[in-house]
């Protein structure tokens, strides 16, 4: 369930001219801003800036850009993006971010999404960076760590109900034969993983549950270190349990000295309108602390109260 | 039917590509029981002599037969259908069919616009519940698997911007790959499959005139060893080159069936997009036209058929 809430009424062109009077003078109303924009949905915030467009001919995202700063303009700039957009953006930051690619974020997009939203963040890059995303992405990897993101972010997989019980057999065992040697015959868990139906590597990860005695992402995180296998992992959680994958990158992102905020709005950002909500659950129990609470602790500010707004609260 | 000229047009009707109604229809419907044992006799490579005293027809001519009859059928249904149904029925009958048909997935995956090889892909869901690059994956086993898995998946950007310096470096690495040919196979090289299966065809034709450069080749003549890299490179840059040799061979004499589908194959699906620098190409090249060349080797309503579609530009 979304954490988002939005009112009944709602009209562009009002939003609009708030957000205009918000930002004009001197300093910012941040308070409007949080209080407008993270109560609209995806189609009303794109109804904003299209009618922002037309009065003001401007650009609502830049205005924003220029008037707020920190995590709090990263955070807003973010969740303002049609969505579709906001992935590709996320995207290009995660492959050229410099030392190494951020494969977390690559394989969570390419896995969480379902095929159609991956073939919208596809065209949204091209759009954007005016290449294609693989074609990026293959360029700032290597080896087999490039052959698996490649390989989930130009998939399209098959959307239906239909399982093959044999299949799941034997595709179960070649992971668990790739796992148990340790010499990973990538192409094969890599083939599949990247293009089996989500509905078909559910059955497969269950099978290899009840054939195996222990889940697969159990197994894969034996002594290996290697970045490879750091991103099996990731993708087979992202594929096996998307909400319990989320929690832990939030937990990570508050727990210990610092706070990764890039995570922690990535996460809250692209979660608000589809299952923040279910993720809070998982975080309570597996913290006994409400995820509001871990978030006013470790941020502040605008930052915080923006937050703390998307995760649903008034 | 006893004139030569009969059993000569008769002959005439039976071999090449599709079938002479017309001429079944006169001749052969107008006979009489004499004058089909004449032409049973007459024609010894459809009729053997049996030994119990009769002319029997030759199985493997009737197979081969059912091929011929079912040509313009086969033209109609594939022109009649959808784009994308038809991409994605192709490429699933050429997974089907094992490693000699291979070409026309790449043909498929590199000849297409982006939108194009997307909406195959949506309707290969469609019809078999399961995505391309998945069956792609799971059937093909040989080297070319991965380069194969890459040219399906693609979602090539289509505009005109092209970085020089990449291309130029690109081009070295293309030509180093195939330089050691001997040592990997370059069709299994993952920088070769990551420029050709992900750079835009825009990009590609940079590339491929760097190489020239660096070479001194074309780069799909130093690839004569590596069929399906060959095939690659062909269809993503130069698809008309491409498309008329396959036509060419399809118009042979003595070819294999897989290969005499290519006719059907490239005037259906061309015939509304870039046909007409097919067939200059194909004049260019051959020095015959399409057009005439097509009169001497099909029959009947298969070849009326192609002779329309090939016709329209």
């Amino acid at each position: 369930m979304a954490s988002l809430i939005t009112p009944d009424q709602f009209s562009a062109n009002q939003d609009a001219e708030a957000l205009r009077k918000a930002c004009q003078g001197w300093g910012t109303n941040e308070k409007v801003i949080i209080s407008i924009l993270s109560h609209r949905s995806a189609t009303q915030r794109k109804e904003i800036r299209v009618a922002y467009e037309q009065l003001y001919q401007e650009d609502l995202l830049k205005r924003l850009e220029s008037e707020l700063s920190g995590d709090f303009e990263r955070a807003v700039y973010r969740w303002t993006l049609d969505p579709a957009d906001r992935d590709a953006v996320l995207a290009n930051l995660a492959i050229k971010k410099p030392d190494e690619t951020d494969y977390n974020v690559i394989i969570e997009i390419s896995s969480v999404r379902c095929p159609e939203e991956l073939l919208a963040v596809r065209k949204a890059y091209q759009l954007r960076y005016r290449c294609s995303l693989e074609e990026d992405l293959a360029q700032h990897t290597a080896g087999d760590i490039r052959k698996l993101l490649v390989a989930l972010v130009t998939a399209y997989r098959y959307d239906g109900n239909e399982i093959n019980e044999k299949l799941a057999s034997s595709e179960a065992n070649i992971l668990h034969d790739a796992i148990k040697e340790k010499c990973f015959n990538h192409e094969e868990i890599i083939r599949i993983l990247s293009t089996r139906s989500k509905t078909q590597l559910m059955a497969t990860f269950n099978k290899y549950r009840d054939d195996h005695g222990s889940s697969i992402s159990k197994n894969l995180l034996g002594d290996g270190t290697s970045n490879f296998q750091k991103a099996l992992h990731v993708a087979i959680r992202c594929l096996n349990d998307p909400k319990k994958y989320f929690e832990k990158v939030l937990r990570n992102a508050i727990i210990g000295t610092g706070t990764d905020e890039n995570a922690l709005t990535r996460v809250i950002v692209t979660r608000a309108e589809r299952d923040l909500r279910d993720i809070m659950v998982v975080y309570y129990k597996k913290n006994s602390v409400p995820l509001e609470q871990a978030v006013a602790q470790e941020t502040s500010g605008d930052y915080k109260t923006f937050l703390l707004t998307l995760l649903g609260k008034n | 039917m006893a004139l030569t000229d009969e059993l000569k047009t008769l002959n005439n009707a039976f071999s090449g590509l599709g079938v002479d109604e017309k001429s079944l229809i006169s001749i052969l419907g107008n006979s009489h029981p004499e004058e089909r044992k004449c032409f049973r006799k007459g024609t010894p490579h459809l009729f053997k002599e049996d030994e119990r005293l009769f002319e029997r027809w030759n199985d493997d001519r009737v197979r081969l037969l059912k091929h011929e009859f079912m040509r313009f059928k086969n033209a109609v249904v594939l022109w009649a259908m959808h784009p994308w149904e038809r991409d994605a029925r192709l490429v699933k009958e050429a997974l089907k069919k094992g490693p000699e048909v291979y070409g026309v997935i790449v043909e498929i995956a590199c000849t297409r616009s982006s939108e194009e090889l997307l909406g195959a892909r949506k309707a290969y869901h469609s019809l078999f519940d399961h995505s391309i690059e998945e069956d792609v994956a799971y059937h093909i086993d040989g080297p070319e698997k991965k380069l194969l898995v890459a040219l399906v998946s693609a979602y090539r950007y289509e505009g005109a911007k092209v970085k020089d310096d990449t291309a130029k470096s690109e081009a070295q690495t293309l030509s180093h790959a195939i330089k050691n040919a001997d040592k990997t196979n370059p069709i299994e090289d993952d920088e070769v499959i990551r420029i050709l299966s992900t750079r835009s065809k825009a990009h590609l034709r940079e590339v491929y005139k760097h190489y020239k450069e660096i070479s001194g080749q074309n780069i799909d003549e130093d690839l004569d060893v590596a069929l399906r890299l060959k095939e690659t490179v062909q269809c993503l840059c130069t698809p008309q080159t491409y498309f008329s040799k396959v036509l060419e061979l399809a118009l042979r004499n003595d070819v294999d069936k897989n290969t005499k589908k290519g006719l059907t194959r490239v005037i259906v699906t061309r015939a509304d997009t870039d046909m007409k620098e097919i067939k200059e190409d194909y004049e260019n090249q051959y020095g015959v036209s399409l057009s005439n060349k097509i009169e001497e080797t099909a029959n009947g309503n298969y070849k009326d058929f192609l002779l329309t579609l090939v016709a329209r530009t």
